[in-house]
């Protein structure tokens, strides 16, 4: 997609040294798929083991992670702070809802719904494109803050007040919840795999030395402007396919929940306390949000006050996350999207090529 | 005839929205930190007002004196700590403290004063207008809070343009390097610069405090937004395009509601997202990266 130097060749030649070998992983990658393989499965086949209490919730824990990790794509990797994406979350749920209205299947929806976010993000690109940093920050939120504004002038659409969902009235209550449970497991997994294959490729390159130094990337061809419209676009059919799921599993939809920008805090604050600019960081995150709601849900809002503090903390004094912190002492990478050297005097291998973990401050301190 | 009322009263409006909005393109200005909280601080010092009423039985009018210099410390140690150790950790970093912390006050609000709505009484300032035939009237209390707003923006130029204060902080914002080389302490400068922000942003907070009612969501769900939606129509860093930002988006919105009230909001987002496609420099900027 852009002229910039392709992925790193397998083998890094020095003049007149021997082939040092590169690999992705420390450990070998096939184990790893392997188990991503065995764990997906399970997941699919737990309709079947456990009571749709605990599915229920697995279907909130998808959608975090879903949001999270596009969250993670376009802040941890993009540079590009976005406070709007509950515009998306909102705009899936009610795409849903208008198809289910002219009678198709919201399972069939949700796609269709994902198409139509990542759609609009293309105008809305164009106008919040123009501001950087801050600026760009408060045009996303006004922008989703304006949309719902919109959306309550339909009156089929349920105004102000919303709408219940139709369409899913013929599926018993058992399927319906093991019907969404592996919609969520879907939509999960196949938004981190994009995010897997996106930052294994050259985008992924483009992206990374973007973050590094914009300016130095841009000398050397990157088209920039373009990755970035990229991302936002889909990061946009991702929050929509979430906005899917969030209206089929609550069977209804409300404009002030919807575009809720409750949908940004939790996405942000996942992917700061998880660990930002790495593929296991909102996961990680997603998993502590539940732990921390599923205690603290007799205390009302505490849990997103307490939950925003430990973000604060994290943004400043581990900005790395938790799983940076984790990643340093075992040195464990779920997504292998860095390069390890195998130098053959040296028994350790050195990391090299894009340093993943790092969130470093974009047009940073010389020196490096 | 309301067509020329609902223009006056977007007018008057607008200097509210101004107030708002100086402090935050003030602290962009400066030291490039965009203050997610800003709004909800404005509430929070909404609450602070309604607090030193109840204790001290001050007029309403009045708790400014006290509410501004708390708002003035509180900005100095909140930049001197918090919003300095983001900025050393890069812009990015700011954005993400500066939004949990309006989440946190937000919720923090919710928990402890519940979502009902408050405002400072002011007696029957509040309700006096001043009647100008047919359907035009001016109240008081808004055309009070216009004169505040230009007499604010008019002392924060001549602060910038004239003091010495002004002219180190205008100094450290061109070129912190070359002002430290000069001797500038920048992390005083910039704990100044916030101070006087949060000091207009509590001045805003209790001028809107008197106008209309607030409640804890209200900070992000219309101040931080409109706030800032002036800045951009107005053009970012310029404090007379911020006031001009902010009576267009002013009147767009009392126009909006002219012709249909539950298009109040939508109207003025509209003009902003016209200028944003159109002229994303804002109307007095310059096209540049912002």
């Amino acid at each position: 997609m852009s002229p910039v130097a392709g992925p790193v060749e397998p083998a890094v030649r020095r003049a007149g040294a021997p082939a040092v070998p590169v690999t992705r992983s420390r450990r070998p990658a096939a184990w790893t798929g392997l188990a991503a393989v065995a764990a997906v499965a399970i997941g699919a086949y737990l309709p079947y083991l456990v009571y749709s209490g605990t599915t229920d919730l697995l279907v909130n824990v998808f959608i975090l992670v879903t949001l999270a990790s596009m969250w993670n794509l376009l802040a941890g990797y993009a540079g590009l702070v976005s406070v709007g994406q509950q515009a998306y979350v909102g705009l899936g749920a009610y795409s849903v809802l208008f198809l289910a209205q002219h009678g198709l299947n919201p399972f069939a929806g949700l796609p269709v719904a994902a198409a139509v976010c990542g759609i609009a993000g293309l105008p809305v690109w164009w106008l919040v494109s123009r501001l950087r940093g801050g600026y760009f920050a408060i045009a996303t939120w006004v922008i989703a803050s304006a949309i719902p504004l919109v959306i309550v002038q339909f009156h089929a659409l349920g105004g102000g007040t919303g709408a219940p969902l139709p369409g899913l009235a013929a599926l018993s209550p058992t399927l319906l919840t093991a019907y969404t449970y592996w919609a969520a497991l879907a939509v999960a997994v196949v938004v981190l795999a994009a995010v897997y294959t996106i930052l294994r490729g050259r985008l992924g390159l483009v992206l990374t030395a973007v973050r590094d130094d914009e300016i130095g990337a841009r000398s050397l061809g990157a088209r920039v402007s373009a990755a970035r419209r990229f991302v936002y676009v889909a990061a946009a059919a991702g929050c929509g396919a979430a906005g899917a799921l969030v209206v089929i599993s609550q069977l209804n939809v409300q404009p002030a929940s919807a575009f809720s920008v409750q949908w940004s805090a939790e996405m942000i604050f996942v992917t700061i306390i998880g660990g930002i600019g790495t593929i296991e960081g909102p996961i990680l995150g997603t998993i502590l949000f539940f732990a921390l709601q599923q205690n603290l849900s007799s205390y009302g809002t505490w849990y997103l006050i307490i939950l925003g503090l430990v973000a604060i903390a994290s943004a400043i004094w581990a900005r790395r996350g938790l799983w940076g912190l984790i990643a340093d002492r075992v040195h464990v990478r779920l997504f292998p999207v860095g390069y390890w050297l195998w130098p053959e005097d040296d028994a350790a291998p050195r990391r090299r090529g894009p340093a993943l973990t790092r969130w470093r401050r974009r047009g940073s301190a010389p020196g490096r | 005839m309301s067509w020329v009322n609902a223009i006056i009263q977007g007018v008057l409006t607008g200097g509210l929205y101004a107030l708002f909005a100086c402090g935050l393109s003030l602290m962009f200005g400066v030291m490039k930190v965009i203050n997610l909280a800003h709004g909800d601080l404005a509430v929070v010092a909404g609450y602070v007002a309604l607090g030193v009423i109840t204790v001290t039985h001050v007029p309403a009018v009045w708790s400014f004196a006290l509410v501004v210099p708390i708002f003035a410390v509180l900005g100095y140690v909140l930049q001197r700590t918090l919003i300095q150790a983001a900025l050393d950790r890069g812009v990015l970093t700011t954005l993400l403290v500066t939004f949990g912390l309006s989440v946190v006050i937000e919720n923090g609000l919710l928990r402890f004063f519940s979502a009902n709505s408050h405002s400072l009484d002011i007696g029957s300032l509040v309700s006096g207008s001043l009647h100008l035939g047919g359907q035009i009237s001016i109240a008081y209390l808004l055309a009070a809070i216009f004169v505040v707003a230009v007499a604010v923006l008019l002392g924060l130029q001549y602060f910038l343009s004239a003091s010495k204060h002004g002219r180190l902080i205008r100094a450290v914002a061109d070129d912190r390097e070359a002002a430290q080389l000069c001797g500038a302490d920048y992390r005083h400068v910039f704990g100044i610069a916030a101070a006087i922000a949060f000091a207009t942003v509590a001045l805003a907070g209790i001028a809107f405090g008197m106008y209309s009612s607030f409640d804890p969501t209200i900070g992000t769900d219309q101040l931080l937004l409109f706030a800032f939606a002036a800045v951009v129509i107005g053009g970012l860093g310029s404090l007379w395009g911020t006031l001009a930002g902010g009576i267009i988006l002013g009147v767009a919105q009392e126009v909006g509601a002219q012709i249909n009230p539950a298009d109040q909001q939508l109207a003025g987002y509209m003009v902003f997202i016209i200028v944003l496609a159109v002229r994303p420099q804002g109307l007095t900027g310059e096209r540049s990266t912002a």
